[in-house]
């Protein structure tokens, strides 16, 4: 069994410094960072995150096939948000067409 | 052959496996595959919500400045508490400390109940304040002078995207309730060896993944905007 045993204070920390992270994150909300405000929290919960994966769920124990797939969990989901948001984003960069049916029909000579 | 059969029953492992390492290998492998099914699930609802809170801003300010950031903030500690004993419970099992494996097991559940809890007042306040998307929405007073900014209509789209994504995130926490306690009871039997506690390891890693779609939650429902 390639199981690693990791110390009651590896934990313990790794939960200590999520609580900061959290109190941090509610903290920074109350100051006006202007549009930097949601780069913070989202970087403070991909910190979470990271330290979630590595510690609690073990992943810095985990084998090549295992982070593979995490990766590639997360690639296709940046690939959704990539591709949905470039389609919004540039909706209104082209004009939209008028539909055929309000035409009017064709005169032939 | 009895004996053969008796003791692939004692060690927990499944016949059309070479042996307990490759076992392992393959519930782990199993375990995120399905939670990467889970990333994709929760991603669909993720990017439309930024697609209309980008479409939307101040509705969806306005409509977060409605939540209770410090329910809010307690909840994500208790959640992120939960996930401690969690991963303690594994570790436990790990050392083969049958005792303190159901007693973490058993802390897990608690402080997940007390997050449904503190979520059940929330949705509660929503309903006095009526502002349940459909079924009671006719916000006054302060609400309304919140609300009204960004546009009623949208901000009904906030508190629709509010209760769909918190209500899928307490469906995996009731399921996850409902695993802990199928854990609590098989290991009280003494099912689990350092050898074998595949199925604590599972529902753990199953219980960090809500607790991390909680960690995205909490900013992107609560902390939208600001409150400076």
């Amino acid at each position: 069994m390639s199981q690693q045993i990791d110390s009651i204070k590896s934990y313990v920390l790794v939960f200590l410094s999520l609580i900061g992270l959290t109190l941090l994150t509610t903290g920074v909300a109350f100051v006006d960072l202007g549009a930097f405000n949601t780069v913070v929290a989202l970087a403070i919960a991909a910190s979470k995150m990271l330290l979630v994966i590595l510690f609690f769920m073990q992943v810095r124990h985990s084998g090549g096939l295992v982070r593979v797939v995490i990766l590639a969990g997360f690639f296709w989901f940046a690939l959704l948000v990539a591709f949905t948001m470039s389609d919004y984003g540039t909706r209104s960069w082209t004009p939209t067409p008028v539909p055929w049916s309000s035409m009017a029909p064709p005169t032939h000579p | 052959m009895a004996d053969h059969v008796n003791l692939e029953h004692a060690t927990g492992m499944a016949h059309q496996f070479e042996n307990l390492d490759q076992q392992q290998d393959a519930d782990m492998l199993g375990i995120w595959l399905f939670l990467v099914t889970e990333i994709m699930f929760f991603g669909g609802v993720f990017a439309s919500y930024a697609i209309y809170r980008w479409f939307y801003l101040p509705a969806f300010e306005g409509g977060s400045h409605i939540l209770d950031i410090r329910l809010g903030a307690t909840n994500t500690i208790v959640l992120l508490g939960s996930s401690l004993t969690m991963a303690l419970s594994v570790r436990s099992a790990q050392t083969g400390n049958r005792r303190a494996t159901v007693m973490f097991l058993i802390l897990t559940m608690i402080l997940g109940g007390a997050f449904l809890g503190i979520k059940g007042v929330e949705y509660h306040q929503k309903f006095v304040e009526h502002i349940v998307p459909s079924l009671d929405w006719a916000p006054e007073g302060k609400v309304l002078a919140e609300l009204a900014p960004g546009g009623l209509q949208h901000a009904e789209l906030y508190f629709i995207f509010y209760f769909a994504m918190t209500g899928l995130h307490a469906l995996h926490m009731i399921i996850g309730m409902g695993l802990l306690l199928w854990l609590v009871l098989r290991a009280r039997k003494g099912a689990f060896t350092p050898h074998y506690f595949a199925p604590v390891e599972v529902v753990g890693l199953y219980w960090h993944f809500v607790d991390i779609v909680w960690i995205f939650l909490f900013p992107l429902l609560y902390l939208i905007g600001g409150r400076y």
